[in-house]
């Protein structure tokens, strides 16, 4: 399983939303409106960078992919995988070679047209010159050759459902030979946009790029403001200073913009899973029963509505109502304390619960406590700066028992067939399931990620609080925003404003 | 008066070397690893150990410090490993808003206090007086973003009168750029003010009660031209000091009030570095701060010498 990378999530944090897909349609939003010259979306992570090649961090993808940069496809609202740069695909019947027919009359914003060249030198630095871990995505990879200036032939190793995926990432991002000399500040792309320019510490401003392709954007200026502050960025769109909070930080905030004549409140799902994980290498949760007890004593829904103030999806296990094999797996343990002191066999534990300093930690973790104790787990919190010292001492030494967080990778299922994870599960039939998914026919997959999303949960692998909700608020009459954030941009494509 | 100049320079100097070690020495402390944090949680050994090469963070601490100390030396405070930029003009643009952000506020504190202060010391015996005690001893309490949020809820929010929040530079637009200062410049001045409106009350109380006045009111002066003509000068020696202390006290005050405004100074870049673990950048910053704060006692020791020719 090739998609072992995560991000880790800062949940809301990082990811504000994003959907490649623009479901909600290039173009249709600012028909017959009257344009509007500009917006400002406000969003909490503001860049390191601009270079996603060689800096992790979901805010650069979020404000350049399928904004700036376009892949050859991309992804829907609804998880589909969509035409963008190519017009179409020819999958072969062994399904190791795609042969993808590029659209004529692309230009990147140098001025240097797109051409098969430009997709071949493109999916090659993925090898050779990107540093992140993500990369081994496209190890699956054989060769990338140019037919003739508008079609281009991979050819894979083996079979593998995840290639075209990872090609609606920023893994699939196309460069031009002649711009990627400063990908850290002077992004080259395709796309509607190009960096207007980046106030470091406080907004970056896309402007509509006079060389698209496609349909021009209806905002032709878009500013992305970036707030440390959650209360700050709320006063902002209160105040008129921003028009759209792209992830609103806390629920419970959400009753400033409840006038129906001013604002609008969009709640969709994204692809983050908020993990209870347990360090399955060692005692307690070495032991099956005493994970399976810990899900057994969580009332998710009590949860969900004390922590987050119900917003969000109950899932049960590692997959997103967005991805095509999710199954509502809430069943699989019902809220039932008796049965957990039973699976206990009336022994208590103390064990060390070690969250990141994240809102949405914190607050899971006091209910969590509180429900634990309830069957004789006492479980210590102790709050970690986050990344850095949550990633040293959770994630790196796996110095914990009990730890949560919101893991917003997509597909990001294969985090648990790496036993060297921090979750340290090991069922080397999981790991069989999810080759075979990756390597069958789309029904096989399907099937098969089924039974390994059941088989982590049948297993008591984690448990999965609740799936992270997509919130974003914008004054009325601002049309076009991606209500599911389930790809790694922030689409602006389809943004209109009345 | 050079001799002393020259002494107090030396001593500012071997300050600021004492301070680079010092700092360099805490970031060394801080745990996490940049090439750690760099590469999140999709890093594996063999990518976070060539990063380290990379960013040089694998080398003995003796050579990165000298490295990094020497380039110090000589105005350059090298290229940050996350933002692949100069940390120099990065630091410098932030300098500048939050130079602004702080002197701003320190004028505002001035201004509420030398009137208010000398007011309430003439009129030390009667209620007036008193209430003015009473409300700087009120303001002392609040903290500087406590005021920021509520003068936030008062004027934007409900008055939809000024911004709540963000910064426009001078030259994109004078008038936006006032605006957006406005109530951060309060949040930092009011506080200030209460404070040091105290101070001021008891010098001038001080000298009011000293025989060079009297003998100056036996000489024909009203009160106040007394106080103005001979009073003042006296009494700005002890107000000098807490002046120092509080800009200082401000430039920490301001890493706060940024966050609460959305200001891009200082303060913001600071806690974006230590969050990144963007180790250059931080003490490039630190540094800056701390020699800000030597820099202003210098000043202060320098401008006692001004005021009180006793000491010359």
């Amino acid at each position: 399983m090739r998609r072992i990378g995560i991000w880790i999530a800062v949940g809301g944090l990082l990811l504000g939303t994003a959907a490649c897909g623009g479901g909600s349609g290039s173009g249709t939003g600012g028909s017959g409106a009257p344009k509007s010259a500009s917006l400002s979306v406000g969003f909490v992570a503001e860049p390191a960078n601009l270079d996603f090649t060689s800096t992790e961090g979901a805010a650069i993808p979020q404000a350049l992919l399928v904004n700036v940069y376009e892949g050859l496809v991309k992804l829907s609202q609804d998880g589909e995988i969509q035409p963008l740069l190519a017009e179409k695909w020819d999958v072969s019947d062994d399904r190791t070679t795609y042969t993808f027919t590029l659209r004529k009359g692309v230009t990147f914003s140098d001025g240097a047209p797109f051409t098969a060249d430009d997709v071949v030198f493109s999916l090659g630095r993925v090898k050779t010159d990107w540093k992140l871990k993500i990369k081994s995505q496209f190890d699956v990879v054989d060769k990338v050759e140019k037919k003739d200036d508008s079609t281009v032939v991979v050819t894979l190793k083996q079979p593998s459902n995840g290639f075209l995926y990872a090609m609606a990432t920023r893994l699939g991002a196309m460069f031009s030979r002649t711009g990627v000399s400063d990908l850290a500040n002077k992004p080259v792309g395709t796309g509607p946009y190009v960096l207007g320019a980046w106030r470091r510490g406080d907004s970056i401003r896309l402007e509509a790029n006079a060389r698209y392709w496609g349909t021009k954007p209806a905002v032709p200026s878009v500013t992305l403001k970036y707030f440390k502050d959650a209360t700050a960025m709320n006063n902002a769109l209160l105040t008129g200073g921003i028009d759209v909070i792209s992830a609103v930080q806390a629920p419970e905030s959400l009753q400033q913009f409840s006038d129906p004549n001013r604002f609008q409140v969009i709640e969709g799902t994204t692809n983050g899973e908020v993990v209870l994980s347990m360090n399955n290498a060692r005692p307690p949760f070495s032991d099956k029963k005493a994970r399976q007890a810990v899900r057994y004593a969580i009332d998710h829904k009590a949860l969900l509505d004390t922590a987050w103030a119900g917003r969000g999806q109950l899932i049960g296990s590692m997959v997103p109502p967005t991805d095509p094999w999710y199954e509502d797996r809430t069943g699989d343990y019902p809220y039932d304390p008796a049965k957990a002191k039973e699976l206990l066999g009336g022994k208590t534990y103390t064990v060390k619960m070690r969250i990141p300093n994240l809102p949405y930690a914190v607050a899971s973790a006091q209910v969590v406590k509180s429900q634990l104790a309830q069957v004789g787990i006492t479980a210590d919190i102790e709050p970690l700066e986050f990344p850095a010292r949550w990633l040293d001492v959770v994630f790196k030494q796996g110095d914990y028992d009990l730890s949560i967080i919101n893991h917003i990778e997509p597909r990001d299922m294969g985090i648990f067939a790496d036993k060297s994870y921090y979750f340290h599960y090991d069922n080397p039939q999981f790991g069989k399931l999810l080759a075979s998914a990756d390597s069958g026919t789309e029904q096989q997959q399907t099937d098969d990620l089924k039974q390994a999303a059941k088989l982590l949960s049948d297993d008591a692998a984690a448990d999965w609080l609740f799936l992270f909700p997509n919130l974003i608020v914008a004054k009325k009459g601002v049309t076009g925003l991606p209500k599911n954030a389930i790809a790694e941009s922030f689409d602006f494509t389809g943004l209109a404003k009345q | 008066m050079i001799l002393y100049l020259l002494k107090r320079l030396a001593v500012l100097a071997a300050s600021i070397a004492a301070a680079g070690v010092a700092v360099f020495a805490f970031m060394a402390l801080l745990p996490g690893d940049p090439a750690e944090v760099a590469l999140g949680v999709n890093a594996t050994p063999e990518a976070v150990a060539a990063l380290r090469t990379q960013f040089g963070t694998d080398r003995p601490a003796a050579a990165q410090f000298l490295d990094w100390f020497g380039g110090l030396a000589g105005g350059d405070f090298g290229v940050s490993y996350v933002t692949s930029s100069p940390v120099g003009p990065q630091i410098g643009d932030r300098l500048g808003v939050t130079a602004v952000l702080v002197l701003g506020g320190m004028a505002v504190a001035l201004l509420i206090a030398v009137p208010l202060g000398t007011f309430a010391a003439v009129h030390h015996r009667n209620p007036l007086g008193a209430a003015i005690s009473a409300a700087s001893q009120a303001g002392i309490a609040v903290p500087a973003f406590l005021a920021g949020i509520l003068l936030v809820y008062v004027f934007a929010v409900k008055a939809q009168a000024l911004p709540s929040g963000g910064y426009v530079p001078l030259a994109d637009d004078p008038a936006e750029w006032l605006r957006g200062l406005v109530l951060p410049w309060l949040s930092l001045g009011l506080v200030q003010g209460a404070v040091l409106t105290r101070y001021v009350r008891s010098a001038v109380l001080d000298v009011m009660r000293e025989d060079y006045l009297r003998t100056a009111r036996a000489k024909g002066r009203g009160a106040l031209g007394a106080l103005w003509r001979h009073g003042l000068r006296n009494a700005s020696v002890p107000v000098v000091t807490v002046l120092g202390l509080q800009l200082a006290t401000l430039l920490v005050g301001a890493v706060v009030v940024e966050r609460v405004f959305v200001i891009p100074g200082l303060g913001d870049l600071l806690l974006n570095g230590v969050a990144a673990r963007d180790l250059l950048l931080v003490q490039g910053v630190v540094m800056v701060l701390v020699a800000a704060v030597l820099l202003i006692n210098f000043v202060v020791d320098v401008t006692y010498h001004l005021l009180d020719p006793r000491l010359r």
